[in-house]
């Protein structure tokens, strides 16, 4: 279901550009003269050598060393003030490329961090955990061989477009024969055929809402469409088949379904995918879920709402099982995760199944509900932290 | 309420931090920690003022019991009563554990977690909500209590159930909606900005989604207590001061006696609550409509104080002592045999008190055209069976202040003690 704004997923996700390279040369430096300043010895130290000392107090944040040659860099930050003290290394942007936080007075804590490429950062000392903290510059020099997961973000994506490809195949398939129902005016065929010829689409959503008007001429609601467009599509029929009973124009709108689902079905094809977008993707539809499918708004004639979660949602576990090699090498607490909350929902949502078909939306009591929320709740929050584990390193 | 109470109250709510700093700084009391901005924090010199008055300041996350019971009253609350929906016993520590890093920080007035408003970069959902980004700490206290339900078979957690905590019986008029009822856990968040109070409760139910689910919740516009002799009275939804013979901060041998756990109390394996307190929660819906209608005087006679200066019937000051023998010019008693402070007061309960820390209530209207109003009541005791029990039962039984309210959310928790240096709120439960 396309919402009027374009979903996040549906815009060029923006390309994680390495660290190191995305650097400004300038860094704006806070110092003003009644306020403390980072101070500095100019050694530089060595990718891989000792470590770099930061002394920390309430009004000072003193490093050995603002040099370093890539490679792993490790600092070890002793708060010899009287406040909770915190360091960040900063990129641009005040992106944290690593932090050790909770050093108590007293404490000395050790920070490694792994810079593969040169640039300009910022270090700070944050007496008190919060402002802006103390800052001065810290450069990186020289480059350092990358642990890459390239390959298992390539392969990846070649899956990802091997599994788009079968789901818009599926959606054609799907559609011819529920269009020659409509058109053969079998309203209790039509009717039966609804739920499952969408549902490889409820799977692949994502990456084709971008394709200007395809997608709410498809699968727009009455309620959504844009001023000056005809309401067209899978769910003008549903209301056909289910409120208003099958119109003069539904065999024509019928046809209009068929030639437009067999365009975006090749489109979609031709989507480049990125680790990122797959990633964005299965967060989308998921955020489906909770916005259209678990409220019944989307489905409201036919109320084959389930369904339409259940695409969404193997849309979204297939989406990541691509992109499982990377997870589980980055992040494997996340990866046993996903799995966790995955099973959890599917089970969940099994539960309203009777043979193979779904019950009603209009079965679902308000506990029924509450319960899946909080299920989607758990798994969303999972997915949400994909994005950050798969973005380029 | 003196005029300058006043005026900060509604300059708060009024104007945001931008105001209340200009006043706090005027009355020269401020210690401001700053949150986000560079301002106070790296050059900001070291807290000496004392910030009893200072709207914006931090209070110590850590100490001897939690934050948000005797602290003077912040202006507002937000509440969440919440159920644990996973069946791990490690899941629910480890987030006991991730709260109190995320309060701890929240409190100083830092984002919940390091770089949480940009840190993360541009492809991560960032790990702060932000709308607290560049707010002072404004009096925040994080305040956490486990229900009964807690201490069932799920966790093990069963041995550990302090004695006292019981689930309230039903007393006499009840109109209690599940809805708004129960809860494993509750946190309860305190302010004097209304955005800190929300987002320091958005941020922790954030972080436990999948652990735990929001069960009801509940905002607080306008505190009903005074917790210490620093604060005026403030006034309920009927107009009246409430909370004038509280148990206050500064009454050191009250709150050993009333509102904190002491070690002999709980000898088994409730002992981990020494130094905490019992925590009861009502949702006390009042007709307002339908009061609003009642004369001063019914309306004094049922409360058993005069309505402008606070002071009980048939004397003359706020703070004189009520005199239950007095007689009014016609005979009777000067303060009625069913006046709400007659029946809710120590002499008439055998000496039981409690430290009540409410907050006003409007969600807005009930769909008939009246409003959704009340009293949110919050009151923290060392044993609910021998205090609120036994008050709200003879309450319920003869307040004529019943006619025009309703209870109709109702909660007991217990809240344990204080953290020290290095401990976390799972420790206690999960030693």
């Amino acid at each position: 279901m396309p919402r009027p704004a374009l979903r996040p997923a549906a815009r060029a996700v923006r390309t994680a550009v390495p660290v190191a390279l995305s650097l400004a040369a300038a860094l704006a430096l806070t110092g003003c003269a009644d306020k403390p300043t980072a101070t500095a010895g100019s050694t530089a130290a060595g990718g891989g050598g000792g470590p770099i000392t930061v002394n920390a107090t309430d009004t000072a944040c003193e490093l050995s060393a603002t040099t370093a040659k890539a490679g792993t860099v490790t600092f070890q930050v002793t708060n010899s003030g009287s406040k909770v003290n915190e360091f960040y290394l900063y990129a641009e942007g005040d992106r944290i490329v690593s932090e050790v936080e909770n050093i108590t007075p007293g404490l000395s804590r050790e920070l490694k961090v792994e810079i593969t490429e040169p640039g300009t950062f910022t270090t700070s000392c944050k007496p008190g955990m919060v402002g802006d903290g103390i800052r001065g510059a810290f450069t990186v020099t020289g480059t350092a061989a990358k642990g890459s997961a390239d390959s298992k973000v390539a392969k990846a994506i070649t899956d990802y477009k091997a599994f788009v490809a079968s789901e818009a195949d599926e959606f054609v398939d799907g559609t011819k024969e529920f269009v020659a129902a409509v058109k053969a005016g079998d309203v209790a065929k039509a009717k039966s055929l609804y739920a499952q010829a969408r549902h490889p689409w409820e799977a692949i959503e994502p990456v084709a809402e971008s394709f200007g008007d395809l997608d709410p001429k498809i699968d727009g609601r009455e309620d959504v469409i844009a001023d000056g467009m005809a309401f067209t599509g899978y769910h003008r029929l549903e209301k056909d088949l289910w409120k208003d009973g099958l119109q003069k124009d539904s065999g024509a709108v019928a046809d209009q379904l068929l030639a437009d689902v067999t365009e975006i079905a090749a489109k979609s094809k031709t989507v480049e995918p990125t680790a990122l977008s797959i990633a964005g993707g299965a967060k989308a539809l998921l955020d489906e879920v909770a916005t259209g499918k678990i409220t019944g708004e989307e489905e409201r004639y036919s109320h084959t709402d389930l369904w339409d979660f259940d695409g969404n949602l193997e849309g979204s576990r297939q989406a990541l099982a691509v992109l499982r090699p990377v997870i589980a090498e980055r992040d494997p607490a996340l990866q046993k995760a996903l799995d966790a909350d995955f099973t959890e929902l599917s089970s969940l949502l099994a539960k309203h199944k009777t043979g193979a078909d779904y019950t009603s939306y209009t079965a679902l009591t308000e506990a029924d509900i509450k319960e899946l929320t909080v299920s989607l709740d758990a798994l969303s929050e999972q997915v949400s932290k994909v994005p950050g584990v798969v973005e380029a390193k | 309420m003196s005029d300058e109470g006043l005026s900060r109250r509604r300059l708060l709510g009024a104007s945001g931090t931008a105001a209340v700093a200009g006043v706090v700084a005027g009355a020269g009391t401020a210690y401001a920690v700053s949150r986000g901005d560079d301002a106070g924090a790296a050059g900001a010199p070291p807290s000496t003022a004392a910030p009893a008055l200072a709207l914006d300041a931090a209070i110590p996350f850590r100490g001897e019991h939690q934050a948000g019971i005797v602290t003077p009253a912040q202006d507002r609350l937000h509440f969440v009563a919440l159920d644990v929906v996973t069946k791990d016993r490690a899941q629910l520590r480890q987030l006991l554990e991730d709260w109190t890093r995320a309060a701890e920080r929240m409190t100083a007035g830092a984002e919940a977690a390091p770089g949480g408003l940009v840190g993360g970069g541009p492809n991560r959902a960032p790990e702060d909500t932000g709308e607290a980004y560049g707010l002072p700490a404004s009096g925040l206290t994080i305040t956490i209590g486990y229900g009964p339900s807690l201490f069932d078979d799920r966790f093990g957690l069963a041995s550990k159930r302090p004695a006292a905590l019981q689930d309230l019986p039903a007393f006499t008029g009840d109109q209690l909606d599940p809805r708004r009822t129960g809860g494993d856990l509750c946190i309860q968040a305190c302010a004097n900005d209304p955005q800190v109070a929300v987002h320091a409760v958005r941020n922790l139910v954030r972080l436990g989604f999948g652990v735990v689910a929001v069960r009801w919740s509940q905002l607080g516009f306008g505190r009903t207590s005074s917790t210490s002799t620093a604060q005026a009275t403030p006034r309920n939804m009927f107009g009246f001061k409430d909370g004038t013979n509280n148990v206050k901060a500064e009454e050191p041998e009250g709150l050993a006696q009333h509102v904190w756990v002491a070690p002999d109390d709980e000898t088994g394996g409730g002992a981990w609550m020494a130094g905490g307190s019992y925590l009861v929660a009502r949702r006390i819906r009042m007709h307002i409509e339908v009061w609003d209608r009642t004369s001063l005087q019914e309306q004094e006679d049922i409360i058993g104080r005069d309505k402008k200066e606070g002071a009980p019937l048939g004397r003359a000051k706020e703070f004189d002592a009520l005199d239950f023998a007095k007689k009014g010019p016609d005979g009777q008693p000067a303060i009625p045999v069913h006046a709400h402070v007659r029946l809710a007061h120590e002499s008439q309960l055998g000496g039981i008190r409690i430290l009540r820390r409410g907050y006003n209530f409007t969600d807005g209207s009930d769909g008939v055209g009246h409003l959704d109003a009340g009293l949110f009541f919050l009151a923290y005791m060392r044993d609910p069976g021998r205090q609120f029990v036994p008050m709200q039962r003879a309450l319920a039984k003869a307040d004529v202040l019943n006619e025009y309210i309703e209870h109709n959310g109702s909660a007991v928790f217990a809240c344990p003690p204080g953290l020290k240096d290095g401990q976390h709120w799972g420790q206690g439960l999960f030693a």
